[in-house]
């Protein structure tokens, strides 16, 4: 697999540098399997830390029923987060730095301890959590009008793009994180709420899971990592000109423009 | 539309509602049925049972959420009545007394002061507000497979029903209504969520809204009376045997059996 994979991540990255999405893996190799895709995945990472990125936390996607539902699965995937990935808050993001984005609100972990699988309980996650944040999760897929299954977002970094996080800390026992309503607006119009029940029931739940999927992988949580938990409400459109903001109770404000 | 019509119209909604048998909407007959009507129709229909001895607790929003609106083709939401036999005591509910549920989660404002419109803002409503509440709501139309236009629907009272009413009392000013968290789950697993701005972006701007649509017949909102602001969730169908449980932020849970 590995130089599939080397072969994989590099029709990805045409999609980086032609401003371009590709077409998916899966209609390359129909035999593709997530096992395989996580290779390419781990393949891209390593080649963006040889070339000097960081990786500063790990994102999990596809924690809502909706979503599994979508793509005919049964559980959440992950991807990496790189220092070169943030934005902050109320910042602009230049549309060339995009392909075909999509923003969702979530709470991101920051973690004060380090977080070994594969037992890992939602408690666990909790006690090792320094604070928790509002954020802006940029989803984008370096797959052609985001045709993805599961394998594809998989490979691409569960479709990372970029990430904004609030500047209000809340200490994790200061709040009860299924229970935190959210708001999403895009240019100032409500586009959906959520609540935080809405990843797999809890938000610290998905990190468990994170920190007990990575296991496999031989890969720990460390403690400083920021982990984006999953969406609280359906991921909405963005457009050049468009300003997200999102509300969540307790948690405060977080916000990005696209020019 | 004459007032004997309205009238028998209002007669045979009740009676639909009362004998629990769903019917064909009224708008396949009565093409002239329109919103205006539809509300004398309701004004009909809420006579009725006060005659009958029932009593208003409030007067309550329906059609509240984007998705319903733009699924109903409306710009404004709807209002109707629920009275004290709809309020239920206790943790069940009875599926003989009914059509075909389904549940939905709200919040419910308590009254310290009348509001009067027009021109009442979400402020206002925040002001006169001794108290909000959780609340699960049953809807139960009496149209077939819940298939009404907004007229028929108007005339049926909104498709009032039943109601679970919570036991956490909070000022308005503690709660952030809409960052409201919640949370429906059935037989343990969660079904619909979603925040207060689900409710036109404030649950207080649904409360306002019908102060300013009642003042257009010459009514206000009274002190006492108890308002479901409109739904947070989604609706979900009801079936005996169901446990249903509601999570709110702050505002505790609701529970309840759904019995034969």
């Amino acid at each position: 697999m590995t130089d599939k994979a080397a072969q994989f991540a590099e029709h990805l990255e045409k999609a980086v540098v032609s401003g371009k999405g590709v077409e998916p893996l899966t209609a390359l190799d129909p035999e593709l399997t997530i096992q395989d895709a996580y290779q390419v995945q781990l393949h891209t990472i390593d080649k963006k830390v040889q070339a000097g990125s960081k990786i500063v936390g790990k994102k999990i996607g596809l924690t809502s029923l909706a979503m599994q539902k979508l793509l005919g699965v049964d559980q959440p995937d992950y991807g990496h987060l790189l220092d070169d990935m943030v934005v902050h808050n109320g910042g602009e993001v230049p549309f060339h730095r995009v392909l075909q984005p999509k923003v969702e609100a979530e709470i991101a972990f920051v973690l004060k301890k380090d977080l070994i699988g594969p037992r890992v309980s939602a408690l666990d996650v909790l006690l090792a959590t320094d604070y928790v944040v509002a954020a802006l999760e940029i989803v984008d897929s370096r797959v052609a009008d985001w045709k993805i299954k599961l394998q594809d977002t998989v490979a691409d970094n569960a479709s990372s793009g970029l990430y904004v996080l609030g500047d209000k800390r809340v200490k994790p026992d200061a709040v009860d994180l299924s229970m935190v309503g959210s708001v999403l607006y895009k240019n100032g119009e409500m586009m959906n709420t959520g609540v935080g029940a809405a990843a797999l029931g809890h938000p610290a739940t998905c990190v468990a899971w994170l920190a007990n999927k990575l296991f496999e992988f031989g890969i720990t949580l460390k403690a400083g990592e920021v982990i984006l938990s999953g969406a609280l409400s359906a991921a909405v459109n963005a457009e050049p000109g468009d300003r997200f903001s999102a509300r969540l109770a307790h948690l405060g404000e977080v916000s990005v423009s696209f020019k | 539309m004459d007032k004997a019509t309205i009238k028998s119209i209002a007669q045979f909604l009740n009676s639909a509602e009362l004998e629990k048998r769903e019917v064909v909407k009224i708008t396949k007959e009565h093409t002239d049925l329109d919103v205006e009507t539809a509300y004398e129709v309701q004004e009909q229909l809420v006579l009725m049972k006060l005659e009958a001895g029932n009593e208003i607790i409030g007067p309550k929003m329906g059609l509240t959420s984007q998705a319903k609106m733009k699924q109903m083709g409306v710009e404004e939401p709807i209002y109707g009545y629920v009275f004290d036999y709809m309020v239920v005591n206790g943790d069940q509910l009875s599926m003989s007394e009914l059509i075909h549920p389904k549940v939905e989660a709200e919040v419910a404002f308590i009254m310290g002061r009348d509001v009067q419109g027009p021109n009442i803002t979400a402020e206002d409503i925040l002001a006169a507000t001794e108290y909000i509440i959780p609340a699960l709501e049953i809807i139960d139309s009496r149209y077939e497979n819940f298939n009404f236009t907004l007229p028929d629907v108007i005339a049926d009272n909104a498709s009032s029903s039943r109601v679970f009413l919570g036991t956490t009392l909070r000022r308005p000013q503690e709660l952030e209504l809409d960052l409201l968290g919640v949370t429906l789950s059935i037989n343990g697993e969660i079904r619909e969520l979603g925040a207060g701005a689900a409710i036109l972006g404030h649950p207080a701007n649904a409360i306002a809204m019908l102060a300013n649509m009642l003042a257009r017949k010459g009514l206000k909102i009274k002190a006492g009376q108890t308002i479901l602001a409109g739904a947070i969730t989604g609706a979900v169908m009801l079936q005996a045997g169901d446990t249903v449980s509601a999570k709110f932020d702050g505002l505790g849970t609701i529970d309840f059996k759904v019995k034969e």
